[in-house]
């Protein structure tokens, strides 16, 4: 009498949702915009120092990497990365994050994907693993757009490294990558953390500016010395750690530290949006 | 297949914030019925159609869909059953056929295989084809009306829950979904649909049910909806003094006299055994006919408020 196939799961059927999770995010405008907007910092950092270098003064003052860069155009990635971690990439993971599930919500989608029927742990596993590749994108753009307008505006050597150790291009451009990498773990708490939000309301625009602010607030607190017991759960405690990735032998206690942090995030806000968006009514 | 029930609640009902929106419902919607669910706007229809897709979890009783309980069963439920619920919800920065296959990845047991001719299929059904490689922001509603029955057609399906399904369609397009919804009933597909076009749920519908005020007011057949017992008899005579002598004598009820016009509630009675006592009286009959109620005056009757909005 049934007419309908019965459901069996088809091998892979995960894989699929998330493919097209993957290519929903990636096939907006608005990522591509963000995307590119990131990429524009290292070009703004490398032209705006060529200029100033062009006229025989000096770098003198600003962040160490950025003196770095009239000697080697490697350095525009990382020192774009520092500029760019404090602010503009917390501001583009909150609004892809923060985006997941209220996105879904506020434009209809939602109801039609449960009832598909997606599964609501399914869809918030995708959601968040949607948002974590973001997360990996986003340093990577700079990195990679860091470099490419580095090596066009600046001679490109052996990099000098924080230790005073010089390592050579190729070991660079791999430290390069792995800072890359760093960032986008360092991302991974912050993404929880806007899953969450994203459960909790119907308006992507509110939940993307409530992450945001998390991410402000964790690194202003961080700034507190009265805190300093406080500072190591922080979200934001490693997000700079990325430094010691550039000495030598490179230290990758950094990694694990970071990588601990960001997974107790992750598991306590991927919690918090489970019991939230397991249990909630649906009425988007 | 007459006694299967597609869906069937037992005191389904749930409550926001103190209020009750839907209330110890009973509805039973038999398997491969055309169902109308009827209701004035807030009386609790989309609250139902949701607890049965398991969007919203009910605060007492249960709601079994194909004989499964919902929302525990979604998995195994949910594939059989295609929606439209309160209107169409797409990702307007893709395609339609984008946003079909994104849905239908969604669900685990869809082929990935055949998802490509099921949405060309689908999306032909619908009469979508032409407009196929657009952004979704560039339809409009009915298109986007459309392409959402395109997405419950996308599997064979057992039940199909169709909230308001010819909102924002041209006339064309609801002659349409009326023919799709015949040839889907036709296959055998139970369809649930909820409108508040009353003449609409008279084309499509064998079935109906009325809600007001979160509560279940009436439910049934369409003829039995009509009510059958509200009847009235029209007559037409030279004679109207003894014809109002044999309908009471008949023992119909509420008889009207105005000039040569009579009217009465015909009951259970039949109509043809009046005409052998009124000929039997000589009184001369120049016209008699049946006035059926039609569904839209059973609906205020039942629910007292037309399309208010109930508070």
């Amino acid at each position: 009498m049934s007419r309908a196939e019965p459901a069996r799961r088809t091998s892979g059927a995960g894989l699929a949702l998330l493919g097209s999770e993957l290519t929903g995010v990636f096939r907006r405008r608005r990522t591509w915009a963000m995307l590119l907007a990131l990429a524009a910092v290292p070009v703004l950092v490398a032209v705006a120092i060529r200029i100033s270098s062009g006229d025989g003064g000096g770098p003198s003052r600003g962040p160490s990497f950025v003196t770095g860069i009239a000697g080697n155009g490697l350095f525009v990635g990382v020192a774009s990365l520092v500029l760019a971690i404090p602010l503009f990439l917390p501001l583009t993971v909150g609004v892809v994050a923060g985006d997941t599930i209220a996105g879904e919500a506020s434009t209809g989608t939602l109801r039609y994907l449960l009832v598909a029927p997606a599964g609501r742990v399914r869809l918030l596993l995708v959601k968040y693993a949607g948002a974590a590749v973001f997360c990996f994108a986003a340093p990577l753009a700079i990195v990679v757009a860091g470099t490419a307008i580095g090596a066009v505006l600046f001679p490109v050597g052996p990099i000098t490294l924080l230790s005073g150790d010089q390592v050579p291009i190729a070991e660079g451009l791999g430290r390069l990558l792995m800072i890359g990498l760093y960032t986008g773990l360092s991302m991974l708490g912050l993404a929880a953390v806007g899953l969450f939000i994203s459960t909790l309301t119907d308006v992507p625009v509110g939940a993307m500016a409530a992450t945001v602010v998390i991410a402000v607030t964790s690194q202003v607190l961080d700034q507190l010395p009265q805190l300093d017991a406080l500072h190591p759960f922080l979200l934001t405690d490693s997000w700079l750690g990325l430094v010691d990735l550039l000495r030598q032998p490179p230290d990758w206690s950094v990694f694990d530290t970071n990588a601990l942090l960001q997974l107790g995030w992750v598991v306590v806000f991927g919690a918090l949006a489970f019991g939230r968006f397991t249990t909630r009514d649906v009425l988007a | 297949m007459t006694t299967a029930l597609a869906v069937e609640t037992r005191g389904l009902g749930k409550r926001f914030g103190g209020r009750d929106a839907v209330h110890d419902l009973a509805l039973a919607v038999p398997a491969g019925s055309v169902f109308g669910f009827l209701g004035p706007n807030g009386s609790g229809k989309t609250t139902t159609i949701r607890m049965l897709l398991g969007l919203v979890s009910p605060t007492a009783g249960e709601a079994p869909v194909l004989g499964e309980r919902m929302p525990d069963s979604g998995r195994s439920v949910l594939p059989r059953v295609g929606a439209l619920v309160e209107g169409p919800g797409f990702s307007g920065w893709l395609s339609g056929p984008a946003n079909l296959a994104r849905l239908d990845t969604a669900d685990p047991g869809a082929s990935g295989r055949t998802r490509r001719a099921r949405i060309a299929e689908s999306l032909e059904r619908v009469g979508l084809t032409a407009a196929g490689g657009k952004k979704v922001k560039a339809y409009s509603l009915g298109m986007k009306q459309r392409l959402g029955l395109a997405n419950a057609l996308l599997r064979p399906r057992d039940l199909l829950v169709l909230d308001e399904p010819t909102n924002g369609l041209d006339p064309q397009g609801t002659r349409e979904v009326r023919t799709l919804v015949r040839e889907l009933a036709a296959d055998g597909t139970t369809v649930f649909v909820s409108s508040h076009l009353l003449a609409e749920i008279e084309q499509m519908c064998t079935h109906a049910a009325v809600m007001s005020a979160g509560r279940l007011v009436a439910q049934g057949t369409l003829e039995a909806l009509r009510g059958h017992e509200g009847a009235r008899v029209r007559l037409r005579t030279p004679d109207p003094v003894q014809a109002v002598r044999v309908l009471q004598s008949a023992g119909l009820a509420q008889i009207e006299q105005e000039g040569p016009e009579l009217t009465a509630t015909l009951g259970d009675r039949p109509v043809e055994s009046l005409v052998p006592l009124l000929v039997a009286a000589r009184v001369r009959v120049q016209g008699l006919r049946v006035d059926e109620p039609t569904l839209e005056e059973r609906f205020v009757a039942l629910t007292g408020e037309g399309f208010d909005v109930a508070g």
